[in-house]
């Protein structure tokens, strides 16, 4: 692979003709709308702190969001929804494993913040 | 790569679409990022393994924020800043974040004119990237120096949770320090396109490999990246 993929007589890398067939070439008009899009995402999220939202509407805006925001840029700044299906599975999966985590640290904070308040409460 | 013929003109395999292709691609004995090059894919690769250490990092921070039983010092308070005779909450990690934003934007059109082969184009809009990302820097050490001199510290606070101090430098100062490299590599990337190396196809000093305006787009993703995790703490460490 190291040798026939950098030289090809034509002063060009492999890769390059590889990436002008396969380019990531698309309208700059959907890059804007995109643009547009998270500037508009951005300001209602900060709107959410400025009104003072408060509660489960908070915490259920915030992360819509952010899944919002997050999602345009992997799915189009980030080109993911013109790459195959195999590399997007092999990138976008394994960050899952994270939501186990996040569920066994929160079992396990709730139980230390009870063990601290009733060590707290009977005096150690 | 045996699907690739020395000059690259060969007529181009059909690959399967859905989960045949998925299947196909991984079981192919070949590459199996079949539309990316290896640059692309290491890239990726590298992401996914960023992704777990700030995952790891915001995780940390839940777990402190929920165990302690003090209360956690209001970000909204924390982070406002007095503008014309009136506090204003999080006004400055607000303006943080659309600079970030722009960044990435110009970052987007940066590696679209340069499949365009726009050299000018390109050029000026990764400086004006590495401009947002420096000025994203600045604010931030803006925000640090404020936070130091009013008594934040990675043991202690003067508003509650000790681990606030812990959780916030650690968590912004490593977000900072990806921008910060991210910016020198704009910079270099940039310097490169002005010089017209990808044009040439000239080798990388450090990789031997030869360039190619390839490099814009894998310099993007490490970029958009940036963005993407400052969306999860702009979430969870100053909304929540």
């Amino acid at each position: 692979m190291a040798t026939h993929t950098e030289q090809t007589g034509h002063g060009y890398s492999q890769t390059a003709i590889a990436a002008h067939a396969e380019s990531q070439q698309h309208p700059i008009r959907i890059y804007l709308i995109v643009w547009f899009w998270l500037f508009v995402l951005s300001a209602c999220s900060y709107l959410i702190d400025y009104i003072g939202l408060q509660g489960m509407l908070r915490w259920s805006l915030i992360i819509t969001f952010m899944l919002l925001k997050a999602g345009l840029i992997v799915a189009v700044f980030m080109h993911m929804v013109w790459e195959r299906l195999a590399l997007v599975y092999a990138i976008l999966l394994p960050p899952l494993a994270v939501l186990v985590f996040v569920i066994i640290m929160a079992i396990e904070s709730d139980y230390t913040a009870l063990t601290r308040m009733m060590s707290f409460v009977n005096g150690g | 790569m045996a699907e690739t013929t020395l000059n690259g003109f060969e007529a181009k395999e059909a690959h399967q679409n859905g989960l045949r292709g998925v299947a196909a691609d991984w079981s192919s004995d070949q590459r199996a990022f079949k539309s990316a090059s290896w640059g692309k894919a290491m890239m990726w690769i590298f992401l996914l393994s960023d992704t777990f250490v700030f995952s790891c990092f915001l995780l940390a921070y839940m777990t402190v924020r929920m165990s302690t039983v003090e209360p956690w010092p209001n970000a909204s308070e924390v982070f406002a800043l007095h503008i014309a005779g009136a506090d204003i909450p999080l006004i400055l990690i607000a303006i943080m974040t659309f600079v970030l934003i722009s960044s990435s934007g110009t970052m987007a059109m940066a590696v679209n004119f340069a499949y365009r082969r726009n050299r000018n184009a390109t050029v000026a809009l990764l400086l004006a990237t590495a401009l947002l990302g420096a000025a994203f820097v600045g604010m931030q050490a803006f925000e640090w120096t404020k936070l130091i001199t009013e008594g934040v510290r990675p043991w202690g606070n003067p508003w509650g949770a000790p681990q606030f101090g812990a959780t916030f430098f650690m968590i912004t100062g490593f977000h900072g320090t990806h921008v910060t490299f991210g910016v020198i590599f704009l910079l270099i990337v940039a310097f490169k396109v002005w010089r017209g190396e990808y044009d040439r196809g000239e080798r990388g000093f450090f990789t031997t490999r030869r360039g190619d305006y390839e490099h814009v787009e894998i310099m993007g993703l490490y970029w958009h990246f940036v963005d993407l995790v400052w969306v999860f703490i702009f979430a969870f460490f100053y909304l929540w």
